[in-house]
């Protein structure tokens, strides 16, 4: 069904067609809504079985569906910024304790200064946790993504848990057209769940064991399989999800435009869009740009963006998120993966804390890169004149 | 069946075990345990060397309240929730210390878990640092005797005051020299709808300074010295406390531990020793401990 809904509403209604068992929240703008929403389906008895708690942190909300999923529970919560950051301890464990569970990013910088307004700071200063990570378009994408990560999460051949990456404000808050889901599709593709092992008091298990030495390094490396495992299982997925739905989200990566680009602009989130909107003006102009949409970030999708990058002289990368002190996030990740390929990397970071990036601005970037007008180096754009106070 | 052990690798005589296996002995083995990081997850949870005969989980140092809920949660939502009886195992620096947000939580939410503190007074698996349930005068690696400092300034928190506030149906004290006392306690609490709280004193052989084979001894006269009162509430009714016939001095307690012996010669050590027998009295005082 067709309606124009808010983000934070396409998100928790597809957390309930998902048919959670144990769902733990704490609010946090600019994820509240989505639990306001779901707690109100749970005071309305439209969660089914469901259990709905309400944390007394988001460390405890983590923690909660952390024992619900080792219980053997599907489990899901929500947060942003500084509640990811709270969380960041438990979700390292969780992801080590090979734990299926799902959670939604609001995206939000994080302090100081407190800014509640969106980048990706946040969810980025987890990557290396062992967690999947998608970041989505629109609010259609992220409503689709939310039976899929379930889906995925709790393979027997993944078990990581999973991270859905929505821009806070830009898409939760956004009103958008989007198709929602019916419980008869959305049981179609998401089976009840079936967790490996789970505490019983009838077949008894240890889970969290501490490990010396001698084993220590296998667990952790055998996460580095899971995760190269569920780069394939998304993309079976993935189509899975576009035989039953009609809605072809692309791969881990989607190149648009790319094959003949001298220019290939790369960017995760809404940000996709405007960039979209500009690189097809521009071709209609004449000027070849392409654009890269990463969609999975962990796995990072390296060949695919090989691939996508092999003809492209020049690359710019859209960053919403540091590494102070470092190569901006994505950006290293991007140069990693085309390694020994003859392209220029543009790093060029903007919009954060909430920083508007007008469609001009993204136009002039690509025709600085084109014009041969800037190096390949980390750029900061949209960024006001100031002095640096030194007290 | 084998709860808890073999082959365990606390030190001889360390109080925990005594208190592990009694618990769940009580609850007939129909236990999910939780377990805080601290000595009793490491010497029983190794891989490959796991000790435990019920389902055991262990997360972090920090959130074995939370954990524990989120376990009764699912139980709960999957209908399961006859199973087994959700049991924390926590040492006293997870949950006086940093653990108290989630234990807190927990009990304000009312989850039915039985959370059972093992109050052994210090962080022990790091070194024997202090906690907030370090006694005062207790010498830790954190408050060292020296010149101006005769180990540790300050008191222990009262948690089971802190459980009672929280509106929980059971909250009691226990100690490893009252084994049928605290297992009578165990099960009373699992008869309970909610979240109980049960703080047993179980002493540390190395941290504290004693001999191995005083380990129950040294509990005891904890009690009996009215250092460590024995009580029990009900919906926040005090229903019974261990009453002591002639309650000792506390210094039959203290003289038998490493870490207060320096307060028989320390400087300011009599301002401790007064500090603690003034504790000791209250505590008669507040339960009627003196028969
Ligand atoms: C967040 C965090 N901080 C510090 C530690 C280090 N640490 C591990 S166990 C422990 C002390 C445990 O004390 P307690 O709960 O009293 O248990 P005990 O070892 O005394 O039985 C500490 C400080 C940790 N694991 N996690
Ligand atoms: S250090 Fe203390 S608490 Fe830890 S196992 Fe040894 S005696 Fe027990
Ligand atoms: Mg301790």
């Amino acid at each position: 069904m067709r309606k124009v809904v808010r983000g934070f509403y396409a998100i928790a209604e597809a957390v309930r067609l998902s048919r959670p068992n144990v769902i733990a929240a704490y609010p946090i703008t600019p994820q509240t809504e989505i639990v306001e929403n779901l707690a109100e389906m749970y005071a309305n008895g439209e969660l089914g079985d469901a259990e709905y708690v309400t944390a007394e942190s988001e460390f405890g909300a983590a923690s909660m569906v952390l024992g619900a999923s080792a219980a053997g529970a599907r489990a899901f919560t929500a947060t942003s910024s500084q509640g990811l950051l709270l969380m960041t301890e438990v979700l390292y464990n969780a992801a080590g304790m090979r734990l299926p569970i799902v959670l939604v990013v609001a995206n939000r910088s994080v302090s100081a200064p407190l800014s509640i307004w969106n980048d990706i700071q946040d969810s980025i200063s987890v990557r290396d946790a062992g967690i999947i990570q998608l970041y989505v378009e629109s609010n259609q994408e992220a409503h689709d993504m939310l039976p899929l990560a379930f889906k995925v999460a709790e393979n027997r051949d993944v078990l990581l848990p999973f991270m859905i990456c929505v821009d806070g404000f830009k898409l939760t808050h956004a009103y958008e057209p989007v198709d929602l889901l019916d419980q008869e599709t959305v049981d179609k593709f998401l089976p009840p769940y079936e967790p490996a092992v789970k505490l019983d008091v009838n077949s008894p298990v240890a889970m969290g064991c501490y490990a010396p030495p001698p084993y220590y390094m296998e667990f952790r490396v055998a996460m580095e399989c899971a995760m190269e495992r569920a780069s394939r299982v998304m993309l079976e997925e993935f189509e899975r999800w576009y035989e039953l739905t009609g809605r072809n989200w692309g791969g881990h990566v989607v190149a648009e435009n790319c094959e003949d680009a001298e220019v290939v602009v790369v960017a995760m989130g809404s940000v996709v869009a405007l960039v979209r909107e500009v690189v097809n003006r521009m071709r209609e102009g004449g000027k070849k740009v392409g654009l890269l949409k990463i969609r999975t970030y962990r796995p990072f999708p390296s060949e695919d963006v090989r691939k996508a990058l092999e003809n492209a002289g020049k690359v710019i990368v859209i960053e919403r998120a540091l590494s102070i002190g470092a190569e901006p996030p994505v950006t290293a990740d991007v140069k990693s993966a085309i390694f020994g390929l003859d392209a220029e990397v543009y790093p060029v970071v903007m919009g954060l804390g909430g920083r508007d990036i007008p469609r001009e601005l993204v136009e002039k970037v690509i025709d600085d890169v084109m014009e041969g007008k800037v190096k390949p180096e980390k750029r900061f754009e949209g960024l006001n004149e100031f002095e640096e106070v030194i007290p | 069946m084998n709860y808890f052990g073999p082959g365990h690798g606390a030190c001889p005589g360390c109080g925990f075990p005594i208190a592990i296996r009694g618990a769940i002995e009580a609850l007939d083995g129909k236990v999910i345990a939780v377990n805080s990081t601290g000595c009793l997850e490491i010497v029983s949870s190794m891989y490959g060397r796991n000790t435990w005969g019920v389902p055991y989980i262990h997360s972090l140092f920090e959130n074995a309240g939370a954990v524990a809920a989120g376990i009764e949660t699912a139980l709960k939502a999957l209908k399961r929730d006859k199973e087994a009886h959700v049991v924390v195992f926590a040492g006293d620096g997870a949950t006086f210390d940093i653990g108290i947000g989630t234990l807190s939580g927990m009990m304000d939410r009312d989850h039915n878990v039985i959370y059972i503190c093992y109050d052994n007074e210090a962080y022990q698996n790091t070194g024997n640092q202090q906690s907030m349930a370090t006694p005062p005068g207790a010498r830790t690696t954190t408050t060292p005797v020296g010149k101006l400092q005769p180990g540790k300034i300050g008191k222990k928190k009262d948690m089971v005051e802190i459980a009672v506030a929280h509106n929980i149906p059971y909250a009691a004290s226990a100690s490893i020299a009252y084994p049928k006392d605290f297992q009578r306690k165990v099960k009373r609490a699992s008869e309970f709808e909610g979240s109980k709280y049960i703080q047993v004193h179980a002493p540390c052989v190395t941290g504290w300074g004693i001999d191995g084979k005083l380990t129950v001894e040294v509990a005891r006269l904890a009690v009996e010295t009215g250092l460590y009162p024995l009580v029990e509430y009900e919906h926040g009714k005090l229903v019974k406390v261990r009453k002591l016939k002639q309650r000792k001095p506390v210094e039959e307690y203290l003289k038998i531990q490493r870490r207060f012996r320096h307060l028989f010669k320390h400087e300011m050590g009599k301002d401790i020793l007064d500090q603690l027998q003034r504790i000791a009295d209250e505590n008669a005082e507040k339960y009627g401990l003196d028969a």
